[in-house]
């Protein structure tokens, strides 16, 4: 039987590295006191064990989690991976143990506390991109769209498909300022790249009206006599405001917004051509 | 018409729109064909929060604020001084492009004023969803109010575009609408009704039939009440609601607390509030009918036809049915965990995933998200209720209660609070009745 011992582990920050410390835990019949990533900043006296990250080792314990837990333990895992939860490396190495151990009902155990901190852990994910499908707001630029989010957790992996489904037509970008990474799209591929220091750029006179609009339409929409900042609040925390076009106000404010002739000006150039006739 | 542009448009157009409160972009899944744009998640998607708390899901406008009918409740009646704007079907559809392809919005929600005649206002409405629909490919979401009294054709068409379609009963009575609205009727309300509902049986029947065949409002039907604009009690309006969820199949029905928009003599004054109240309590038990398996007539009764102000009615069903309690939550099935306070949908759900596993104590219902505060008397684990449970009547009053009911409470029946209590003539509750209901069975 192995116990927890007082090694830790130190991978390499990549999901196969974290199945290699499975693999080592199962060969070596030790449960690590923790697991660190090349960002974890902790100084420990304890002895550290770096894990080499082998793709063999790690293709095994891939293919048997589907095998012996069923396929939602691994969307899970994938899911827990990119959580802001603290030491979730430790507790996805717990879980999988677990799993190993009792089969596909370790999803059911939800009183437990591992399972329980990794599921809390996998719903503020899901919920934060939920979140952010609504909130995360787009400046056209060129013709491209272009946003920005400040994320707890790792979501462009969650946004991407629906971003996809919601504008196949369009090229766009969306960058993560929290963990320095951006999701491209143009049509009908998408990608996720490390970014560092994404700039904005200035938003053109037709890109200013229309973000007045929406806060012109923001503002009257509220029934007045119904004011309750609390509630707003709890439904859409502070924290999303800054990236949000309702709360921010362009640098070049103009006292008279450009009047919006109707036409095809507005047209976007893609969407120009009539449509398909059949 | 006067020419304003686009700015002053959008302003008096949502202006006018605001007090219809569905603002939901859910009930449908679908993702942008090649060469189009827009998708719909059958959960819906907020985009953002008004200052009053409510969600801002779709762009909600009117085509236009001039209406032939003088319905009293109503902010752009006919006879109301207010400036008036119309947006043309292609100005209306630009603007939703533009919005959502910054992911401003999920779609559109339009509703019109009576311009000219209802086929006209519905001609217009059309005209701009087919705009959306076909030149721009758009395959966001759309809420089409239906027009009351408007050609079956024409709703049709309207119902082919969109994928939620609303007709508003905004009062809940034949007396009340023919008192506020001379102009609509019971009939001209619920007979679109009744048609988009036979439209969207018969499309169901179509699509078993022809995978392709077009959809007819996918999304179903929504509808609204005012409350607290006429004299009709929780009990009426419940019923009704659950008559419609019946005999109309909507999908859901929204209530709207009445906000003094008029000076008609036959309304409640300026300066009412409106019963926010009272409106929190309906949607309350409206969320027991459609997802706890209550009925109507075990919420309120002909005895009980307002609803407590101080507890939900949840926690009122359960004080009052204390036969059913202590339930064991290791046994009970799921329909009756839903009857248990301070265990919803959710919460129920895992605790029959979670009791396969092994026995259930206090501290993981805790962990499945419980609300042990109201529950623990209500429940049992394995045969036992919770330790070191003290029934006494203020610790009881405080789990029971929310906040600012028990604020309510404590500082005596206010005058101004439970604003139906002054609405609908009927004894006080005094500070004992609230007392009795809330710990007497305890």
């Amino acid at each position: 039987m192995s116990d927890r011992s007082n090694l830790i582990y130190c991978y390499d920050g990549s999901f196969d590295g974290l199945l290699c410390c499975v693999f080592e835990s199962y060969e070596k019949k030790e449960i690590p006191a923790d697991i660190f990533s090349p960002d974890t900043e902790q100084t420990v006296l304890l002895p550290q064990k770096e894990i080499v990250t082998d793709p063999q080792k790690s293709a095994r314990v891939l293919i048997s989690i589907p095998k012996k837990m069923g396929y939602d333990a691994l969307d899970f895992v994938r899911h827990a991976y990119l959580t802001c939860l603290p030491q979730k490396e430790l507790y996805i190495l717990l879980f999988l143990r677990m799993g190993f151990r009792f089969g596909p009902s370790v999803m059911n155990m939800l009183a437990d506390d591992v399972v329980n901190t990794l599921f809390k852990a996998v719903k503020h994910l899901t919920n934060e991109a939920h979140l952010l499908k609504g909130f995360l707001r787009f400046s056209v630029f060129n013709g491209a769209l272009a946003a920005e989010i400040e994320p707890k957790n790792i979501v462009l992996p969650l946004l991407a498909p629906h971003f996809r489904e919601r504008y196949p037509e369009e090229r766009f970008l969306i960058y993560d300022r929290t963990h320095s990474m951006a999701l491209i799209y143009q049509p009908y591929r998408s990608e996720i790249i490390a970014a560092d220091d994404f700039q904005m750029p200035e938003p053109d006179e037709e890109e200013r009206s229309f973000r007045e609009l929406w806060r012109l339409f923001y503002r009257t929409i509220e029934v007045q006599g119904r004011h309750n900042p609390k509630c707003r609040m709890s439904h859409m925390p502070k924290r999303y405001w800054s990236c949000m076009t309702e709360f921010s106000t362009d640098k070049k404010s103009r006292q008279e917004p450009a009047l919006l002739t109707g036409g095809a000006k507005l047209l976007p150039a893609s969407k120009m051509e009539p449509p398909h006739q059949s | 018409m006067l020419k304003v542009d686009v700015f002053d448009k959008l302003k008096i157009l949502t202006d006018a729109a605001k007090y219809d409160v569905a603002c939901t972009s859910s009930g449908v899944d679908k993702k942008a064909s090649r060469g189009g744009i827009g998708s719909a998640t059958a959960c819906g998607i907020c985009h953002s929060f008004a200052a009053d708390g409510r969600c801002i899901s779709l762009l909600k406008v009117l085509m236009t604020n001039s209406c032939a009918y003088d319905c009293q409740y109503c902010v752009n009646r006919r006879s109301n001084d207010t400036p008036r704007a119309a947006f043309t079907p292609r100005e209306l559809a630009e603007l939703t492009i533009n919005f959502y392809r910054r992911n401003y919005i999920e779609g559109l929600f339009l509703s019109s004023g009576i311009l000219k005649n209802p086929d006209y206002t519905c001609e217009q409405m059309i005209e701009a969803l087919r705009i959306l629909r076909e030149e721009y490919r758009f395959s966001g979401y759309i809420h089409a109010k239906a027009i009351p009294g408007a050609d079956s054709l024409l709703i049709s068409r309207l119902g082919m575009l969109a994928d939620r379609m609303s007709v508003n009963i905004e009062l809940p009575s034949q007396s009340s609408l023919k008192l506020l609205a001379p102009d609509k009727s019971k009939h001209s309300i619920l007979t679109p009704m009744g048609y988009i509902q036979n439209r969207i049986q018969e499309n169901t029947t179509d699509l078993v039939k022809y995978r392709h065949a077009p959809k007819f409002a996918p999304a179903g039907q929504s509808t609204q009440m005012i409350v607290g604009a006429t004299p009709e009690t929780d009990f009426q309006i419940l019923n009704l609601t659950e008559g419609l969820y019946h005999k109309y199949k909507l999908k859901r029905v929204f209530f709207s607390a009445y906000m003094p928009v008029s000076t008609s003599s036959l309304l409640p004054p300026q300066g009412t509030k409106p019963p926010l109240l009272r409106e929190h309590r309906l949607y309350q038990a409206d969320w027991l009918l459609r997802f706890y398996g209550f009925s109507a007539n075990e919420i309120l009764d002909e005895g009980h036809q307002s609803f407590n102000p101080y507890i939900d009615p949840k926690c009122n069903w359960a004080l009052s049915h204390m036969e059913y309690f202590p339930m064991e939550v290791n046994r009970a099935p799921y329909s009756d965990l839903l009857r248990i306070p301070g265990i919803g949908v959710t919460s129920a759900k895992r605790i029959v995933a979670a009791r396969r596993t092994g026995p259930l104590h206090f501290d993981g219902l805790k962990k499945l998200g419980v609300v042990l505060k109201r529950a623990q008397y209500f429940i049992t684990c394995g045969g036992k209720i919770a330790d070191g449970l003290k029934i006494t009547q203020d610790a009881a009053l405080r789990s029971l209660m929310s906040d600012t009911a028990l604020g309510m409470y404590r500082l005596g029946l206010p005058e101004t609070v439970p604003e139906q209590l002054s609405l609908f003539p009927q004894p006080r509750l005094t500070q004992e009745d609230v007392q009795k209901c809330l710990t007497g069975q305890i």
